[in-house]
């Protein structure tokens, strides 16, 4: 194992944007969520609930509401009056088309599918067909003073004064006639639609009730408030012998500090999100067969993807916020000290660079070159690139002007290991390969997609010597290229669950391979198959407990002079995955703390297993090697985030 | 009468002596005389040798703790009286030798069983019936106050409430509060009560003796006894299973216990044996209120420890349901601690340790069971009801306060808060108009569907320490003790009922685990009444005392106490006794404390600075002490004369006048514990009582040992009528009781075993009619009645009477009125006969002339509540009584009139006085069981009677 210099990173202040809106697809089994910040991202709740795409955000397009329509079209709509439908193939915007009503407030599918039905500022709501590939503007349903067939006043009492709007932020209507609202008093109230009469009232919260969502069997719904509490409503039969129905409030989950903004209800679980940015996805036992991995609450709060980059020649980081860059060089140290010590820093560490983005897109990827003297970045539009040149203690920036009519976005960006080389994978599918000189660029070669595919590729490795390039989409296999050859070399065979990290070992090229489903796998490059070792842990399978893990690994690195060492994290555990050692079965115990230091060696050796898993450090966003003996790992403490938030609802806590 | 008779002894000289001035009363009734000898004190006639004597006796090593003892035979629980068995082998006769032990007895009956011949003594019980007095000597126990297996129980009308305590079953009835009925027949502990679902005047109960019991609770009548043999440990009843009622019985293991159905066999016989058990449930919890049945029976849920198990009758098949976070330690406090079931839907509602409450629905099915959660308690919930129509449901815990949960919703809920003690148990009426719920301060309240308490039920309140131990209100005759924290309670004896509680440290009570709170340390009563002083400390560390004496007024005005001065640190520490002087004589009310800091301080009632001199307040007039020692007990003499101060191992008596040292007594015995001096003609006696176990008694005017007995004294006590002074002993055996008079050192009485426990405090009540025993061993409560509270706080006294005898009649008639329930049919046809009967009473009074109302007669009266065998031959009343109830003459002068009124009223009210007099005698007589007097009385009222006859006009003869 050895032991390694850790520099702890906890600068890097990243702050999530919170979530809006949460719809569910039942027939792909995904979620889309979207952000305030404007950025739609799309989990797969069948692989682990890993975030396999995202489309980033749009300063002017608020996103108010999210649906998915016709199988698995997804739309959005906000505030700019514009409803856009998404690309999940391309990852891209297919088109945006005005609604002309002003901001949108709301968007729902009909249940077929065919119709979108908006509504807007100005009162209206507005049909639109859903064409194959477009929506056509079908009817406009002016605002209603006198036909209204029903009108349901709520009353407006807001714990005892009336003296507020009663809004209602939710409504939901089900196949029997019943309306469900939600509304700013903190009730849920149930009418019927035949007669408009108000059935049953349920008083949950003291503040808002600001969303709901009722299941596809409508048994069941759920609301969140705006005190963070969710809701779970049932339809339970009033006595075990009578056919009668009744619904009940039964359980409150408390997984939210803020406002519940949004809720969606799959088959298995209950989900939410909201201004706290997190994602909460909590599964409904009954529903659960068996207890397992899909029974666990799961709380998403980091992107699955890294936002870090770090030059490990020039020891600087590079994070990526929505609107700006940051170039950080890490501090240094000359005391030594024993394990667990915390070292003086003798020189702190310095903020380089502040880089901030032209125009109102968000950051989609971003990269250091490890020598340091490039950063490329990209947003939705544009492709930006960098050349930073160091003159003791100033730093000048040069962006590289004339950049080709084809890069215009990148899904994904990365140096070579000498920094001479540029790989570019842009959303129609493609990869560019550009050549790097001092001060200018040359564009190499573009390996196309092949034919009949348009999946864009988000993940890309390039081996230590730079002549193998691995490329991975969210579903189809992973594409190895030859950087020499410039040709297709081959094709890792395609497995059921989406790639989460790719790396390709030093000396052996050996294609390293973790998917969502927390398998890792080791591909032998030159020899076009799976090494040994990657087939002896299919055939003996992993930890159940590794397996348990609830975050992709998002990081996979090498040791250069330790070629069995595999260095991999996600966000709550580095691990070093030693290849000689035997692999541990689901007796061993997997997470062993600091080895023992007083036992003899032998029983060491004996309860030694290849899986050498450090949880020290977490939430862990980034963790690499900067040279043999220095690790660098980069923490965003939960704490700090919420620090970061506005103050939620201010509620009284018994005995304080 | 006995004020008139007494002989006043004032001032006998006797300087040697140390006296100053004494002053005794003797009573001529109990045929002590006393004659004082000039010059040279006093002494009684002939005693003189006869105490020598004794003296000798006990220091010769006699002891009370003779070989004698008396014991109940076990199941003797009819109130025969008291039962006294001699050891196996041992005759009573040879018993009776040692002078410190058991009397000879008179007589032994065949049966093993002693029965005293005038009256009959048994220990009845009367505070809450907890613990159980196991086998006192010759008890018959009984509880007024209330302990609930189950909450009390609601008769359909609402008319009653039952409750269960101790042995018995109490019938109250919710208007008045009062006790109609007390239901006997169990031979243990009643552990369940239910009313019969298929007929709602009666109530099943069950008890720790294996029996079940149908009674008809509205005439109290046992209707039959079904005989199950195992110890039944709780009781349901429902309403389909119409031959059958459900119990809990441990077979096994002894924390293992089984819901099984006791089939109740149709018969026409009283008892009925009924063996036929089935198995329901096993592995649950002995207390009813970890088992409900929900719709009309068709499930029953029991809940117990971290599992809840619902029984369906239907489908035989039992469902459990695991709190998941049970075995976590951060929610180990989810344990179940009660349950009910929805009457109306399937929903079961589980308290829990944590206070959550839980709402459990669909649990028919093992998978898509769910539930709710409302919390609001922050302590464990105690128990929980559901309203009859189910809308809403009940909860309470240790906040004592009952919380309404309406439509099972967290945010719609009400609540009934300060109820004074934590909730034990909820009960709902049947109709649904009034809830009940009983309370760890031996407390029921019933309330109002809108949340309003009607009415409470107070038996003695439970407070974890007595410290002020037993004391008498002079005026109201009540008993006063540690009531509420922070309280004193006034607890009426005869009619077993709180009469009304006083604050003395008038701070909110906070409930809180481990707050260290003000306590209430002693208390006591002076001048017949007028005073009241209460000292209050709290110690929250070892030098952080908090003390404060508190001095209250009899406000005749307002009936109660008022604060009049207030002392903070009265004393430097704790305060160990408080004594008024209570002479009759004593023109300043004089109190007096002792304290652990070496003094006694002298507190007088003196004007205030006020310049209208109008409020007094009490200051202190002397600060005593003795060698640094500290004060333990302060006495003063019956005459206010002397005081007697102790200082741990000495006694100190000091003139009251002068506040000098006139002596010391050192007995050299161990501290002393008690001290009092005696009383009436033993008054020239001081007791002490020390902590080795000496009883000692010394002469004050020999200034002498008198005698003393090793007897390990935890209580003493003088009555204050008599000389009688009662001493409890404690020692592993359990508690003696010995009655006796300083002059004799043989006891006149001596009760072994009265409790097992170690008996806290005592008292003699002055009884308001007095009995009369004529068997000497049974003479000492004649006068008064003797109290006394054990550790676990079971307020025992030795009675007569039966629990049913002790029912006022006034509480009887309650029941005759209480016919008819009040429904709106009665409201509507009532109103209607109303009418009716005014219209055909108008149509009367035309009609005829009116008959005199025979009640308001004196005559008629008397002579229907006269017993007919002491009444005159009929045909010597007959001309009376027809008379009476013939109209009078029409006046024909009218200058006659007003005088003959005024005669009349005279007479009446003559006659009116002399009827009280009578009327009480009449009880004695009743009471003694002589014959002879009655007929004697008897004849005096007649003569009244004949004395009006011979009055009346008979005029009216000649005008017909």
């Amino acid at each position: 194992m050895g032991e390694f210099k850790v520099h702890r990173v906890r600068f890097f202040n990243y702050v999530p944007s919170g979530i809006r809106c949460v719809a569910y697809n039942n027939q792909s089994n995904r979620l889309a969520v979207s952000r305030t910040d404007g950025t739609v991202e799309i989990y797969n709740l069948s692989a682990n609930y890993f975030q396999e795409k995202f489309f980033p955000g749009h300063e002017s397009r608020a996103t108010e509401a999210l649906c998915w329509a016709k199988g698995q079209r997804l739309f959005s709509a906000g505030l700019n009056g514009e409803i856009i439908e998404y690309d999940l193939q391309a990852l891209n915007i297919k088109y945006a088309m005005d609604a002309f009503g002003g901001p949108i407030w709301s968007m729902a599918a009909s249940p077929s599918g065919s119709q979108l039905l908006v509504g807007c500022e100005d009162g209206s709501v507005k049909l639109f067909q859903i064409t194959p590939g477009k929506i056509q503007f079908e009817r406009n349903f002016d605002r209603q003073k006198r036909s209204a067939i029903h009108k349901m006043l709520v009353d407006r009492q807001y714990m005892g004064v009336s003296k507020r709007k009663c809004i209602i932020w939710g409504v939901a209507f089900l196949s029997d006639g019943t309306v469900i609202s939600v509304d700013s008093a903190g009730k849920v109230q149930f009418w019927d639609s035949a007669t408009g009469t108000l059935v049953k009232n349920h008083l949950i919260a003291n503040a808002d009730v600001q969303s709901i969502a009722v299941s596809d069997q409508e048994d069941s719904f759920v609301v969140g408030t705006a005190e963070g509490t969710v809701f779970h409503f049932q339809l339970v039969s009033v006595t075990s012998n009578s056919s009668e129905k009744q619904w009940v409030r039964t359980k409150p989950f408390q997984h939210h500090t803020h406002d519940v903004r949004a809720v969606a209800h799959s088959p298995t679980a209950l989900i939410s999100g909201g201004t706290d940015t997190h994602l909460v996805i909590r599964p409904l036992m009954e529903k659960v067969e068996v207890k397992n991995y899909d029974a666990a609450l799961r709380k998403i709060t980091f992107p699955h993807r890294r936002l870090i980059s770090c030059s490990k020649k020039k020891q600087l980081l590079l994070f990526q916020f929505a609107h700006h860059l940051e170039l950080w060089q890490l501090g240094s140290t000359v005391a030594t000290g024993k394990n667990g010590d915390t070292l003086p820093l003798s020189k702190d560490a310095d903020h380089l660079l502040h880089l901030k983005t032209k125009g109102p897109e968000n950051i989609i990827c971003s990269c250091i070159s490890p020598c340091g003297s490039w950063i490329a970045y990209s947003t939705a539009s544009r492709f930006f690139l960098y050349r930073l040149s160091y003159e003791r203690d100033n730093i000048s920036l040069q962006r590289v002007s004339k950049m080709p009519a084809f890069l215009r976005s990148a899904l994904q960006i990365l140096f070579s290991e000498d920094s001479a080389k540029l790989f570019v994978a842009s959303n129609q599918g493609s990869l560019h390969i550009i050549r790097l000189l001092e001060g200018s660029f040359k564009h190499l070669h573009t390996f196309q997609p092949q034919s009949g595919t348009v999946e864009s590729m988000c993940l890309l490795a390039v081996s230590p010597d730079g002549n193998w390039l691995a490329a991975s989409g969210t579903s189809a296999g992973v594409h190895v290229y030859n950087v020499k050859n410039l040709k297709l070399h081959c094709t890792v065979p395609a497995y059921n669950f989406p790639v989460t990290a790719l790396a390709i070992a030093p000396s052996t090229n050996n294609l390293v391979i973790a998917h969502s489903d927390q398998q890792v796998f080791e591909y032998s490059i030159p020899d076009k198959q799976y090494t040994e070792w990657s087939r002896t842990i299919q055939k003996q399978g992993f930890h159940h407990l590794w397996l348990q893990r609830d975050t992709p690994i998002t990081h996979i690195s090498f040791h250069l002079k330790r070629p069995m060492h595999i260095l991999l994290h996600d966000a709550y555990m580095f691990c070093i995955i030693d290849k000689s050692l035997p692999l541990p079965n689901d007796k061993t115990l997997l997470y062993n703390p600091l080895p023992p230091k007083n036992e003899s060696d032998v029983i060491r050796r004996r309860t030694a297993h290849a899986f050498k898993i450090s949880k020290i450090y977490k939430p862990l966003l980034f963790m690499d090697l900067l040279d043999e003996r220095t690790l660098v790992a980069v923490e965003r403490p939960l704490d700090d985030i919420i620090a970061q938030l506005p103050p939620p609802i201010k509620k009284k806590k018994f005995g304080t | 009468m006995v004020e008139q008779e007494r002989v006043r002894v004032v001032r006998c000289g006797g300087s040697e002596l140390n006296f100053r001035r004494a002053v005794f009363s003797a009573d001529s009734k109990y045929g002590a005389t006393r004659r004082c000898r000039p010059g040279r004190g006093w002494s009684l006639p002939g005693a003189a040798g006869k105490n020598c004597q004794a003296r000798r006796d006990s220091l010769g090593g006699g002891s009370w703790l003779g070989k004698g003892c008396m014991r109940a035979p076990p199941g003797t629980r009819d109130g025969a009286g008291v039962c006294v068995l001699c050891e196996e082998g041992d005759t009573p006769q040879a018993r009776g030798t040692a002078p410190w032990g058991a009397r000879p007895l008179p007589r032994l009956s065949p049966a093993g069983r002693l029965r005293g011949p005038g009256g009959r003594a048994h220990v009845s019980r009367i505070g809450w019936a907890l613990g159980r007095l196991e086998d006192g000597p010759g008890v018959d126990v009984y509880a007024t106050a209330v302990a609930l297996p189950r909450g009390p129980s609601f008769f359909r009308t609402e008319s009653y409430i039952f409750c269960v305590s101790g042995d018995f079953v109490k019938v109250y009835s919710t208007a008045t509060e009062e006790c109609v009925h007390i239901l006997q027949g169990h031979r243990n502990l009643v552990t369940g009560i239910q009313l019969n679902p298929n007929n709602h005047l009666q109530l099943y109960s069950c008890s720790f003796d294996g029996t079940i019991k149908l009674w008809d609770y509205v005439d109290g009548i046992l209707i039959k006894t079904f005989i199950v043999g195992h110890k039944l440990h709780a009781l349901f009843t429902v309403a389909r299973a119409e031959d059958s009622v459900f119990v809990t019985i441990n077979k096994e293991k002894p924390d293992i216990f089984q819901l099984v159905s006791v089939k109740l066999p149709k018969s026409s016989s009283q008892e009925i044996e009924s063996k036929e058990l089935s198995f329901v449930l096993d592995y649950i919890n002995q207390s009813p209120k970890y088992i409900a049945f929900g719709n009309e029976g068709e499930y029953v849920a029991a809940v117990r420890d971290f599992y809840l198990s619902v029984y369906f009758f239907k489908k035989k098949t039992t469902s459990r349901f695991t709190l998941s976070s049970s075995r976590n330690k951060k929610h180990a406090k989810n344990n179940f601690t009660c349950v009910a079931c929805h009457p109306k839907e399937d929903c079961i509602a589980t308290g829990h340790k944590d206070g959550k409450i839980r709402l459990w629905r669909n649990f028919d099915d093992d998978k898509k069971y769910t539930y709710t959660c409302l919390h609001w308690h922050h302590d464990m919930v105690m128990d929980l009801a559901f309203s009859v129509t189910g809308t809403s449901l009940l909860s309470g815990g240790r906040e004592s306060v009952l919380v309404e949960w309406r439509d099972a919703a967290e945010k719609n809920k009400e609540f009934l808060p300060r109820l004074g003690a934590t909730i034990e148990h909820i009960s709902v009426s049947p109709a649904g108009d009034l809830f009940c719920t009983s309370h760890s301060d031996n407390k029921i309240i019933v309330i109002h569907r809108n949340l309003e308490a009607s009415a409470v039920i107070q038996g003695l309140v439970k407070d974890s320490n007595i410290f002020t131990g037993l004391m008498i209100d002079p005026r109201t005759k009540a008993l006063v003790l540690n009531g509420k924290p922070g309280h004193l309670q006034f607890y009426s004896l005869q009619s077993d009922k709180q009469l009304y509680n006083l604050d003395i440290v008038q701070q909110e009570y906070i409930n809180d685990y481990g707050l260290i709170q003000i306590e209430l340390t002693k208390a006591a009563f002076g001048c017949y009444g007028n005073w009241l002083a209460t000292v209050e400390q709290r110690q929250e560390k070892e030098t952080e005392l908090e003390l404060q004496m508190k001095l209250w007024m009899y406000n005749k005005k307002t009936q109660g106490f008022v604060l009049n001065t207030k002392v903070n640190m009265p004393h430097e520490d704790h305060i160990t006794a408080l004594c008024f002087c209570n002479a009759e004589k004593s023109e300043n009310p004089t109190l007096v404390t002792a304290s652990k800091d070496g003094h006694f301080k002298v507190w007088i009632l003196t004007d205030d600075s006020d310049i209208y001199k109008k409020a007094v307040g009490w200051t202190c007039d002397f600060v005593g002490s003795y060698h640094k020692y500290q004060a333990t007990n302060c006495c003063f003499s019956e005459d206010g004369s002397l005081l007697a101060v102790s200082f741990e191992e000495i006694v100190t008596i000091w003139d009251s006048e002068t506040w000098e040292l006139k002596c010391t007594f050192c007995q050299r015995a161990g501290k002393i514990r008690h001290l009092c001096f005696g009383r009436l003609t033993c008054s020239k006696y001081l007791l002490g009582a020390t902590e080795n176990g000496i009883l000692c008694c010394w002469n004050l005017l020999s200034c002498a040992l008198e005698w003393s007995a090793k007897l390990n004294v935890r209580v003493m006590e003088p009555d204050l009528n008599s000389e009688n002074i009662a001493a409890i002993s404690h020692s592993s055996m359990g508690s003696d009781l010995f009655v006796f008079k300083p002059s004799e050192p043989r006891p006149l009485y001596i009760q072994k075993n009265i409790s097992r426990e170690e008996v806290q405090w005592g008292v003699f009540v002055p009884r308001d009619v007095p009995e009369s025993f004529t068997s000497e061993a049974y003479q000492w409560l004649n006068r008064s009645q003797f109290y006394f509270l054990t550790k676990s706080q079971s307020l025992l006294t030795l009675s007569t009477k039966s629990p049913e005898e002790k029912l006022t009649p006034t509480s009887k008639q309650l029941l005759a009125e209480e016919s008819l329930p009040t429904t709106p049919f009665y409201f509507i046809l009532g109103k209607h006969r109303q009418q009716q009967d005014e219209k055909l009473n108008a149509a009367l009074e035309n009609e005829l002339v009116q008959l005199p109302l025979t009640e308001n007669i004196p005559a008629i009266s008397e002579l229907l509540h006269t017993p007919a065998h002491v009444l005159p031959s009929a045909s010597f009343l007959c001309s009376m009584f027809v008379n009476s109830l013939l109209l009078s003459k029409e006046s024909k002068s009218a200058e006659e009139i007003p005088d003959d009124v005024d005669m009349e009223e005279e007479k009446e009210r003559d006659d009116s006085d002399e009827e009280n007099d009578f009327t009480e005698k009449v009880q004695d007589t009743d009471n003694t069981d002589l014959g002879e007097d009655i007929i004697h009385q008897l004849s005096k009222s007649e003569e009244k009677e004949l004395r009006k006859f011979r009055k009346v006009d008979y005029s009216w003869i000649t005008a017909l």
